[in-house]
């Protein structure tokens, strides 16, 4: 029985699993309600089908940003402005330069959707490029974009909040008429799904990793180190421009100021909470799934007890710090070697019995 | 304690989960004397250096020193450093991107009256170290422009410039050649005349014999014997350590291997790689093995870099069975059927946190592609192979490779490349850290699989090991192919090889 609970403590998804029960547990207990899901208007609802409904964004943030840091131990911090852009950009596009306010499209809606995601995907061939061949650091590198972005987005919307008051295009960030399962939901699992067969399916895991632990030696072993590296950036680019769009159509508008604000730090803080390492290698995509809904779930929780959005943020900073406490190499170290002592221990008081 | 005594380790023990790495051992190292340390790989031999160092924290023994009261526990190599000890370790732990004179004085540095570095003293005084060494290098350049040798050798400098009492060498030859060997040797004996106690790890048994007074073994973690030198002869040695007889001179004798055929698999016309390596001519056949050969720098690591496309060639045309290859990079070659096994495996062969097993099929996977994942079943397949094979002692096929020790990460990588089963093989010393045992089974190994009809390219610093198994050598100096030598006339002894590396006065 003991053996079963340590193997089931050793797992890399145990600290994620664990928080997130923890969460709900406070939850639980403040309000009983908590669980209750109902159906009104002919469509879900719920605190849980919010925090699933809400997470979307972060959850697939947390899946390209789980990448970027596997491959160059380094984060993406321009997720969020990207996803401002995209929304900017996609609005501007549909609604026509200049106009703030429009009922009708000006270009077909996939269109407008698929221009978004190409400008997500060039911001994400920007800072591969920087990062993959001209070597920079990836913090560095994606601050470029994470001020320009937002700034970028500003222009094309020229200076304005554009609205599309157009029925379909608020469907990615509500509801499908007759679905009673927010859309969002369904994106979410469908980039997920994605990602995880073709980290299963192709030996794409292994070369990220090994890329992230020990580039020179991947190398040599015949892996294209920078090429690697360029498409984690790509795909983050990309999953930034999915957030961004859905984050878009929630408000049914592209509020540059405001879209995919602080987002960038939900998405790294989700990485982390899923037991992955921000030094790189290793990764569990899973756990930051988890690790997403987990600070979506704070955050409501926060929200709940009366915390204000801008204090919001020094209570996640207090996790983030446990996280990476727990994580520092000093900190395990110190662990095994109580663990092995204790082992030996055990060993000798065994022998002295039986003797 | 007895007399003269300067360390004596008791009892130690030190588990880590799954493995017991050292199961009551002991040491004891004397004033004025040089100890070697031995033992087959995973023997424990780091691991009683890192528990005496302070890297390791030991689970239960005791540690004691002349003139250090009580027991003693050293949490970090700094408290080591403070009563003393000064530890080469197995894997070079300087820093790649500082200059040799930081590297040579770090967290020692001079300092000027106001307490800020003084880099005019400091790069004065490393020159000075680097000069007595006899080693020409330019100290204000980062650390990582140099070779594994150098490296090791500053290392080596660092170590015996702090004032020690006890210095720790853990195979600090492994990538030196016969006249670093030497400086090193006469370093070491200088010290032990001043009274320092020199604990020294080798796999070489020659090197034992010509420095050092006693030999501790060690098998499997635990203590076998102390012995004087004299009373110890190479057979008993062999014997303490694996635990059984074995011959190891006798296992292996040149066995005619002019066998191979005329067909020429790897044929470099005026290669050249610009800053490193002149232009130079190179043909193999097919089940050829050809060494590589000469000093320190000479270039023999950059011209095999430059074959495989590590390094990609500036000048001049290489052609795989009769076909031009432009390598744009490592991928490239390994398509073409080549391997290349390199000399820094921490810096280029493993891939640290990745499993054995992950490490073990990397480059037949790259080979494949992305797209045609090998199914674990098959994964597993080939990594126990192997493992069986070259006898890799670790807890199981996912065990991290770090966590193995040197031998064995060496023999990973090696298996990374006898997965793919080239046409072609380079291998960039390969016997490195690899104990005695196993070496001769290597060598055999390599014989093996050029009597299938692989090309082999051999670089060793143990000139006797590549005259067992090379039927040619390519002698290199200056970053320029000098000359070959051919088995064929019986030309090739040991003093005709060291003459011709040597250049010039023979
Ligand atoms: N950090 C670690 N974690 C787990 N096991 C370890 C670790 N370090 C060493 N070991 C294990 O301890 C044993 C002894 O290793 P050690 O490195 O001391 O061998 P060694 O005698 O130095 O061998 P070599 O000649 O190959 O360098 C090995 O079985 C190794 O797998
Ligand atoms: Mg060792």
């Amino acid at each position: 029985m003991t053996g079963k609970l340590k193997t089931l403590t050793k797992n890399q998804l145990f600290l994620p699993f664990a928080m997130m029960v923890l969460v709900l547990l406070i939850n639980l207990i403040k309000s009983p309600d908590f669980f209750a899901i109902n159906i009104q208007n002919g469509v879900l609802y719920g605190r849980l089908i919010d925090i699933l409904n809400r997470g979307s964004e972060i959850a697939i943030l947390a899946v390209g940003q789980t990448l970027v840091v596997a491959v160059s131990a380094g984060t993406d911090i321009s997720v969020g402005s990207v996803m401002s852009l995209t929304a900017c950009g996609t609005c501007m596009l549909l609604a026509g330069y200049g106009v703030n306010s429009t009922t009708t499209l000006a270009v077909p809606l996939v269109v407008g959707l698929l221009f978004g995601l190409v400008l997500a995907m060039c911001c994400g061939a920007f800072n591969g490029f920087l990062v993959s061949k001209l070597n920079i650091q990836p913090m560095v590198a994606t601050l470029i974009l994470f001020t320009a972005a937002r700034a970028i987005g500003l222009l094309l919307c020229n200076n304005q909040i554009t609205y599309i008051r157009y029925e379909p295009y608020k469907y990615f960030g509500n509801f499908i008429p007759g679905c009673p399962v927010p859309t969002a939901i369904f994106i979410t699992v469908v980039v997920v799904a994605i990602v995880m067969l073709f980290l299963k399916k192709t030996a794409m895991g292994l070369y990220i990793q090994s890329v992230g632990i020990n580039k020179k030696a991947a190398r040599i072993s015949g892996l294209n180190s920078s090429n690697i590296c360029f498409m984690c950036y790509l795909i983050c680019g990309l999953c930034a421009g999915i957030a961004g769009i859905v984050a878009s159509s929630r408000i049914y508008s592209a509020d540059s100021n405001n879209i995919g604000r602080n987002y960038e730090l939900d998405s790294i803080l989700a990485v982390a909470l899923g037991g992955n390492s921000l030094g790189g290698g290793r990764f569990n995509m899973a756990g930051s799934i988890i690790g997403a809904y987990t600070i979506q779930a704070i955050t409501v929780t926060l929200l709940a007890m009366g915390v204000s959005t801008d204090q919001a943020p020094v209570v996640k900073a207090i996790i983030v710090v446990l996280i990476v406490t727990a994580q520092a190499p000093a900190f395990k170290a110190f662990l095994a070697e109580r663990k092995a002592k204790k082992l030996v221990q055990e060993n000798e008081t065994q022998k002295k019995e039986a003797a | 304690m007895i007399n003269n005594v300067l360390i004596e380790m008791r009892d130690i023990t030190k588990t880590f989960p799954g493995v017991v790495a050292l199961d009551h051992a002991q040491l004891t190292l004397r004033k004025g004397e040089i100890h070697a340390l031995m033992g087959e790989n995973g023997a424990g031999k780091s691991t009683i250096i890192k528990c005496l160092t302070g890297v390791y924290e030991r689970d239960s023994g005791e540690v004691h020193m002349e003139g250090v009261e009580g027991n003693i526990y050293n949490h970090s190599t700094m408290d080591a450093q403070n009563i003393g000890i000064a530890t080469v370790y197995q894997e070079v732990n300087l820093c790649p991107n500082l200059s040799v004179a930081e590297n040579l004085f770090i967290g020692r540095e001079p300092k000027t009256k106001l307490g800020t570095v003084d880099w005019k003293t400091m790069n004065r005084k490393a020159r000075k170290i680097m000069d007595d060494l006899d080693i020409p290098i330019d100290v204000t350049k980062t650390l990582d422009n140099y070779s594994l040798a150098i490296q090791q050798m500053i290392a080596i400098a660092r170590a015996v410039d702090m004032d020690c009492r006890v210095l720790i060498l853990d195979e600090p030859t492994s990538s030196l050649d016969d006249n670093e060997v030497e400086k090193l040797f006469k370093l070491m004996t200088d010290l032990k005349n001043k009274g320092v106690g020199i604990l020294f790890v080798t796999h070489f048994l020659e090197q034992v014999y010509a420095v050092c007074d006693r030999i501790t073994v060690m098998r499997n973690g635990t203590f076998v014997g102390d012995y004087s030198v004299q009373e110890l002869p190479r057979v008993k040695l062999v014997a303490a350590m694996l635990g059984k007889d074995f011959d190891d001179l006798a296992a292996i004798k040149a066995e005619g291997h002019s066998s191979f055929s005329d067909e020429v698999v790897v044929e470099a016309e005026e290669l050249s790689h610009k800053g490193t390596i002149k232009p130079f001519n190179f043909k193999i056949h097919k089940g050829e093995v050809v060494g590589v050969t000469g000093l320190l720098g000479s270039g023999r690591s950059e011209m095999v870099r430059c074959i495989y496309g590590a390094d990609k060639p500036t000048g001049g045309k290489l052609s795989m069975h009769g076909k031009e290859l432009k390598a744009k990079a490592p991928i490239d070659s390994i398509r073409a059927g080549m391997g290349y096994l390199p000399d820094d495996r921490k810096a280029d062969g493993c891939i640290g946190e990745l499993s054995v097993r992950e490490n073990i099929i990397l480059a037949l996977q790259a080979r494949n592609g992305v797209f045609k994942r090998i199914p674990i079943k098959e994964q597993n397949r080939i990594a126990d192979e192997f493992i069986k094979m070259l006898q890799i002692k670790t807890a199981s096929r996912e065990t991290p490779i770090n966590q193995l020790s040197g031998g064995n990460q060496q023999k990973v990588i090696l298996a990374r490349w006898l997965c793919t089963h080239p046409d072609f093989l380079i291998l960039d010393e390969p016997t490195r850290g690899i104990d005695i045992g196993t070496k001769t089974e290597f060598q055999k190994l390599v014989l093996e699989f050029a009597k299938q009809g692989m090309s082999v390219i051999f670089i060793s610093s143990e000139i006797e090991e590549m005259i067992r198994t090379c039927t040619r050598m390519c002698v290199m100096r200056d970053g320029q192919k000098v000359g070959e030598i051919s088995s064929e006339e019986g030309a090739m002894t040991q003093q005709a090889v060291m003459g011709a590396i040597a250049g010039g006065e023979k």
